[in-house]
């Protein structure tokens, strides 16, 4: 009885603080609405007109008419018409194309001999999407005769699942509601107890009845609300704004996404109790955080990686979280069949977590 | 069973090293129920340190020490129940009002709600907070962050209260209202330990223990302390202090002189026989026209006698 009583002021306090001090509260709300907008519209995948250039040295009928097809694909548009390779090189090197197309003298008769490589891409390989999409131009039919050929018809027939339209949206937006809040719950609990020490309210509070379990509990429990209130934004807007849809049930979302929040804060609980000064909490934080990013497979394919890099990742939870976010909402898959992801995360929650109240003393030495 | 000690805090043997740093040396205290007892000491004489290891914020490195009959630390969270702790800094939040800290300090300390009301709204008036009730903490001024500090500090009607130099933000008014206040709670039974470097302050505790460089160099009652200390002083009053402060300065026998305006208070050990003479003949020899006097030794005196000592004694 007394605990709890300790447990609601605590809590109480800590609430009292959030929404008394406006750039925490603004971040809780502004950070999803922010990001959601910037990365549900800025982040795309589909890639459309890049600025390229041509030097067309040919300049045939069958030269031509290659251009325009490329043009018409609007992947690549052609600003710049120069007359040698070397101002392709030019303006690569300026930063002003993405794309050189280098159409040689004889390409007629190159592509009538069908001996090796009729023409030439210059891509700019700084930018890994680029070259994906460079790829995709290379495999563009040239021919004489505008007959179907039986090569023009594709081998094997392309069925997208979960997301036929290809929209990047639903690809980001799961996956958003993790970074988010990998972000701000860690930075909030992270910088909560550092600044109870910094502003000295810890001498005072390790001097009375309060527990360490309670002190712990306080702090963590009134942030879970607000990740709850955070995801609740995301999904809202996600719905509204990008058409991403909730295709398991949304009891199911819920329960993940509380894993992962507990997960997170106890991380963040962890980190307060390293650092000594807010600055500190918020380096480590963002230590943790780019890896997170990078690495759970919210931005790259995760098989895609270096085998090392998969098994780092494995011990990110926003790596767990974005598999079972993904499946969940887009897959609408039971959570019976991804088991492991789940105690993983709760085999994170359970070690931060007790690592977070050994580490706290109520002594100063 | 143990008896019931009369001594409210037991320390013996008590040390705190950090490092190769000695911040508390071998220090043994008995303090009784009922007073107020005070830690004199300038800035890193170990004061802080000593009152953190009594209320187990520390644990010594070597020592022993018992509050209320409860051993420290292995039993300080018994004893967090029935002390109240004042840090230097105000650490209270900033960002709730005085009410709403006073509300959080009574839930953390668990009082039941209906005497938790009762008990904040008779604080509020005993530290003249009622007015101040819905403001900031933040906001409020030196003297009143500190009031409030103490009504904290005291929610839970603690028998022991540790005051880690409670005043040292604080205007002379609010500081002699603060000791009317400790004075009204120790008559009511709260024993209280504070730590100080006014001199005045040091004056009014029932008891006193002097701290230099983490040891205990002398206690005892003020006057006590005056009374037994192997020094006498004489008051040199003259036109020209400094002249007068240059002739005394290479006489040996005298350790200390201090300026007070246009008074010099000269520090001579007791056993000098004839001190006044000895001041008036050295002062005429120089040719400076002063008048001089015995007088009463203070507790700033006992200070400086025996930190002076105390420094005699590291170097020899």
């Amino acid at each position: 009885m007394k605990s709890l009583t300790r447990l609601f002021a605590i809590m109480h306090k800590e609430l009292l603080q959030i929404l008394r001090d406006r750039l925490t509260f603004g971040m809780i709300v502004g950070v999803p609405l922010l990001q959601l907008t910037l990365f549900g519209f800025a982040i795309n995948t589909d890639v459309r007109n890049l600025r390229a250039a041509v030097a067309d040295e040919a300049n045939t009928s069958l030269s031509r008419e290659m251009i325009a097809d490329m043009s018409a694909s609007q992947v690549v548009d052609f600003q710049y018409h120069v007359d040698s390779p070397m101002e392709l090189n030019r303006l690569l090197d300026a930063g002003l194309i993405s794309v050189g197309l280098h159409i040689p003298a004889d390409f007629d008769r190159r592509v009538q001999q069908n001996a090796g490589q009729a023409a030439q891409l210059l891509v700019d390989g700084t930018d890994p999407v680029i070259q994906g999409v460079a790829r995709q131009l290379t495999a563009m039919p040239v021919s004489f005769d505008s007959r179907v050929s039986p090569r023009n018809i594709a081998l094997i027939e392309l069925r997208n699942f979960y997301n036929p339209e290809r929209r990047s949206a639903i690809n980001v937006v799961p996956g958003l509601i993790g970074v988010i809040l990998t972000m701000t719950m860690v930075l909030f609990t992270g910088l909560a107890i550092v600044r109870e020490r910094e502003r000295g309210n810890l001498e005072l509070l390790i001097n009375t009845p309060i527990k360490r379990t309670e002190l712990m509990l306080g702090k963590i429990l009134p942030y879970v609300v607000i990740g709850l209130i955070q995801v609740t934004i995301i999904l809202l807007l996600g719905r509204f704004l990008f058409q991403v849809p909730i295709r398991g049930s949304l009891l199911d979302v819920f329960i993940v996404v509380l894993v992962f929040i507990a997960t997170n804060l106890s991380l963040g609980l962890l980190i307060s109790t390293v650092a000594q000064t807010q600055f500190q909490a918020m380096q480590i934080a963002f230590f943790f955080f780019l890896p997170s990013i990078l690495l759970s497979g919210f931005m790259f394919p995760f098989h895609g990686m270096p085998l090392a890099a998969q098994y780092l990742a494995e011990i990110l939870p926003l790596t767990h979280f974005v598999r079972l976010i993904r499946g969940v909402m887009l897959r609408g898959a039971d959570l019976n069949l991804m088991l492991t992801d789940i105690l993983a995360l709760l085999l994170f929650l359970g070690v931060t977590l007790t690592m977070a109240t050994l580490r706290f003393s109520k002594r100063l030495d | 069973m143990h008896h019931k000690s009369e001594f409210v805090i037991v320390a013996n043997g008590l040390t705190k090293k950090f490092g190769n740093l000695t911040a508390v040396n071998n220090i043994e205290l008995r303090i009784p129920e009922g007073v107020i007892y005070g830690f004199l000491g300038p800035n890193g004489s170990g004061k802080s340190t000593t009152i953190r290891m009594l209320c187990g914020l520390l644990s010594p490195s070597s020592g022993t020490v018992r509050v209320l009959g409860l051993r420290v630390p292995e039993d300080v969270e018994k004893l967090k129940q029935k002390i109240g702790y004042m840090t230097q800094r105000f650490s209270l939040y900033d960002d709730l009002t005085v009410n709403e800290n006073l509300q959080f300090m009574g839930e953390i300390y668990a009082l039941p709600r209906r005497h938790r009301k009762e008990r904040i709204r008779d604080l509020m008036m005993r530290f003249n907070l009622e007015e101040k009730a819905n403001q900031r903490a933040g906001t409020l001024s030196g003297g009143q962050k500190q009031r409030l500090a103490l009504a904290a500090a005291t929610i839970h009607a603690p028998r022991l209260l540790l005051l880690d130099e409670p005043t040292s933000a604080v205007d002379p008014q609010n500081r002699r209202d603060f000791w009317e206040m400790l004075f009204g709670m120790a008559e009511q039974g709260t024993t209280i330990l504070v730590s100080t470097h006014y001199m005045d302050e040091a004056e009014r505790c029932h008891r006193l223990a002097i701290l230099d460089q983490g040891e205990l160099v002398a206690d005892g009652s003020p006057k006590e302390l005056a009374e037994a200390i192997a020094v006498q002083v004489i008051e040199v009053s003259a036109i020209e202090p400094n002249k007068a402060r240059a002739a005394l300065h290479r006489v040996s026998e005298i350790f200390s002189i201090t300026q007070l305006g246009l008074q010099l208070r000269v520090l001579l050990p007791r056993n000098i026989q004839a001190a006044e003479q000895l001041v008036i003949e050295r002062l005429q020899a120089n040719g400076v026209d002063a008048h001089v006097r015995s007088v009463q030794a203070n507790l700033e005196d006992v200070f400086v006698a025996v930190t002076e000592k105390h420094h005699e004694g590291r170097m020899a």
